[in-house]
């Protein structure tokens, strides 16, 4: 009928419409036109200027660097085989390439290279040899440094990973629910946050002894809080937007409204504060190794190494205790250039405020 | 809402707080596998009959809730028990090293503040000059160093190389000698860095932003010497948000205290702590996390009152 007025022309007292085929309206297809993706394209464009705003802040890109650099180290440094609880693979080469100059565990000035001397037993200074110079027991400390990149690295990223998957879902509920659920979270989260990080790190070590689980367990308790505190606030302004209110009036479960529109929304800060924590959860991690309630004595921990080596700086052998320590400190300083780099690619208005507590 | 009804709220909030801290602390112990018996006896074989007497004595028979109740009530009292490993009282041996981490602590905190303000003020005056890039590169650098670190890099520098100070703290000597004030110089130093930076990049950013107010453009109108402008008007306003941080920053410095004590071979607290948890000493233990607990609670509640107190629009 509508096509035939068309063709016919308008008659008296009817607007013509130009422009307008009406053919092609009737030939579309209306089931098929528009499909919800899992990923909506808003979500997708904001990941990409952060990308991109990122990409050109040279601070942060010489930090990730850094970060990259060391990460290879510490992968690179020994061969790496399957442990032997892994049944069919057991003791198989998974990653041949051994980088480190010397063997860790390898007491190199016993052994003979050089020979001891009596002002220098085992523990020779930076030398061609050696570049970061040997410690007490005559290892080589560069070796030792790229190996301990394992512990030290391993233990900052998984414990961040870990918390941010405790953190994240009970801030979430929290800030989403609100009420009695968002009391109970809040007030645990309020009371773990009266003990300093160390402190509280400490208390959980005293409990469950040392160990390299206990010491990864330690750390995610003191660092879930932190995110489950920045994401609840962030959603308490999120959800009062109208496309919260838009999707419940469709009939979206809780679920997909918090997965789907509000975390994307409210995440930023919380990666933010994940990259930084990577840095402080390291620092953490040798802080307690170097009061010795970290990891083992035997392992190559930056903090342990710097344990181990505390009597030689006050007697001036300098290397053994600069260098471990210099990891530590190049390590955290690349991670904060990083999140800086992440915040101003999330907020580009924004500076920077407090973030230590 | 008055300052004092505000206070008074927020002490409210706090006292259920406190409660949770104390019940945390007193639960810590029973998160331990294992006899508790056995941490009192140092695991030596014992026959069931001395158990069951020890058991009796620290009041090990009761149901938790008696056991908490007491606990909470010696503790109130300032009577946290015996130590495992020394056999002394526990308020003793605490009572002894508080002072030096006391002044420990308030030294960092002085150099802190000391530095971090004028160094803030100076770098958000000539923002964007070669002044505030200088600062903006110590702040990175001083929030990333790891105390330790640069605790042994002192001792190296001046204990080690110059020898003008000692390595080993002085003994025999009273609390505020000037022996003790002078090797409490190094530590302070190496906890107060992390807070220096951090207060500093605080105060150059509040600093910046009440300079670029309407008000400063009417004093400086109206031909007020420059040092007025900056000195009264904005420096008063931008210490505000910077008052509160720096009392946010006595869990920093606490934090930063256990690990440097070790460092230092320092009396105080922090040392205590790690030595006893090696120690599995829990009566120490659970005094010192309460007494760090409690400490940081109130240093929130005085960030809290005092913002209030500058700031009269946070009461409402």
């Amino acid at each position: 009928m509508a096509t035939e007025r068309h063709d016919a022309g308008p008659e008296r007292g009817r607007i013509r419409v130009e422009g307008y085929d009406a053919a092609a309206t009737d030939d579309r297809e209306f089931d098929t036109a528009w499909e919800p993706t899992l990923q909506s394209a808003e979500g997708k464009g904001r990941l990409y200027y952060a990308w991109r705003r990122f990409k050109r802040n040279r601070l942060a890109l010489a930090g990730a660097a850094t970060i990259g650099f060391m990460t290879l180290c510490a992968i690179f440094a020994q061969p790496i085989r399957v442990p032997e609880q892994v049944p069919v693979l057991a003791g198989q080469l998974v990653q041949p390439v051994a980088l480190a100059p010397a063997d860790p565990a390898n007491q190199e000035v016993l052994l003979g290279h050089q020979p001891p001397t009596t002002e220098h037993l085992f523990d020779w200074p930076p030398s061609m040899l050696h570049l970061f110079g040997t410690d007490w027991a005559g290892r080589d400390i560069l070796s030792r440094m790229m190996y301990g990149a394992r512990w030290s690295l391993s233990i900052g990223f998984i414990a961040v990973v870990v918390a941010l998957f405790i953190g994240v879902p009970l801030g979430a509920i929290a800030g989403y629910y609100g009420g009695y659920v968002d009391e109970v979270i809040m007030r645990v989260v309020d009371l773990l946050y009266a003990f300093p990080f160390i402190v509280l790190a400490i208390a959980v070590i005293a409990i469950l002894g040392r160990g390299y689980w206990e010491l990864v367990f330690a750390l995610i308790v003191v660092g879930w809080l932190a995110y489950a505190r920045i994401l609840r606030g962030e959603i308490l302004s999120v959800k009062e937007n109208e496309y919260v209110t838009a999707a419940k009036a469709l009939g979206a479960t809780d679920r997909s409204v918090i997965v789907r529109h509000i975390l994307p929304n409210a995440m930023a800060p919380v990666i933010v504060q994940a990259t930084l924590s990577v840095g402080t959860v390291v620092l953490a991690a040798a802080a307690l190794g170097f009061i010795g309630l970290g990891l083992s004595p035997a392992s190559a921990e930056w903090g342990v190494m710097l344990r181990v080596e505390q009597d030689s700086m006050a007697r001036g052998r300098w290397w053994a205790g600069f260098f471990p320590g210099l990891a530590i400190f190049v390590f955290v300083l690349a991670i904060n250039l990083v999140g800086d780099g992440v915040r101003d690619a999330f907020d580009p208005q924004g500076e920077g405020g407090g973030r230590f507590r | 809402m008055s300052l004092r009804r505000y206070v008074l709220k927020r002490l409210l909030i706090t006292i259920p707080l406190l409660l949770g801290v104390t019940l945390a602390t007193f639960a810590m112990v029973h998160f331990i596998p294992g006899d508790p018996i056995d941490f009192i006896t140092l695991f030596t074989e014992l026959d069931p009959e001395t158990k069951q007497q020890i058991r009796a004595r620290y009041g090990l028979d009761d149901p938790i809730y008696v056991q908490y109740l007491d606990w909470l009530a010696n503790a109130a009292r300032g009577d946290f028990g015996t130590s495992i490993t020394t056999r002394q009282p526990v308020t003793q041996e605490i009572a002894e090293r508080l002072p030096f981490t006391l002044l420990m602590g308030s030294m960092a905190f002085v150099i802190a503040i000391v530095t971090a303000i004028p160094a803030g003020i100076a770098a958000a005056y000539h923002r964007n000059t070669k002044v505030d890039q200088v600062s903006r590169v110590a702040a990175l650098l001083g929030i990333a160093i790891p105390n330790f670190w640069l605790g042994l890099i002192l001792i190296l520098v001046f204990a080690s190389w110059l020898e003008v100070f000692p390595v080993l703290p002085p003994t025999g000597e009273g609390l505020l000698s000037s022996e003790m004030i002078v090797y409490t110089l190094l530590p302070a130093l190496a906890i107060g860095t992390g807070s220096t930076a951090l207060l500093m990049r605080l105060m150059r950013s509040s600093m910046v932003e009440e300079l670029d107010k309407d008000y400063v453009t009417m004093a400086r109108a109206k031909g007020l010497p420059e040092r007025t402008v900056v000195g009264k008007h904005v420096l008063r306003n931008s210490l505000i948000s910077v008052v509160t941080v720096a009392a946010i920053q006595v869990a920093f410095i606490i934090s930063g205290s256990v690990v440097v004590e070790i460092v230092f071979s320092y009396p105080g607290l922090g040392r205590l702590l790690v030595n006893r948890v090696r120690n599995h000493d829990f009566p120490v233990i659970q005094a010192l996390v309460l007494i760090i607990g409690v400490a940081v609670i109130f240093a929130n509640l005085l960030a809290d009152v005092l913002y209030a107190y500058l700031d009269p629009r946070i009461r409402y």
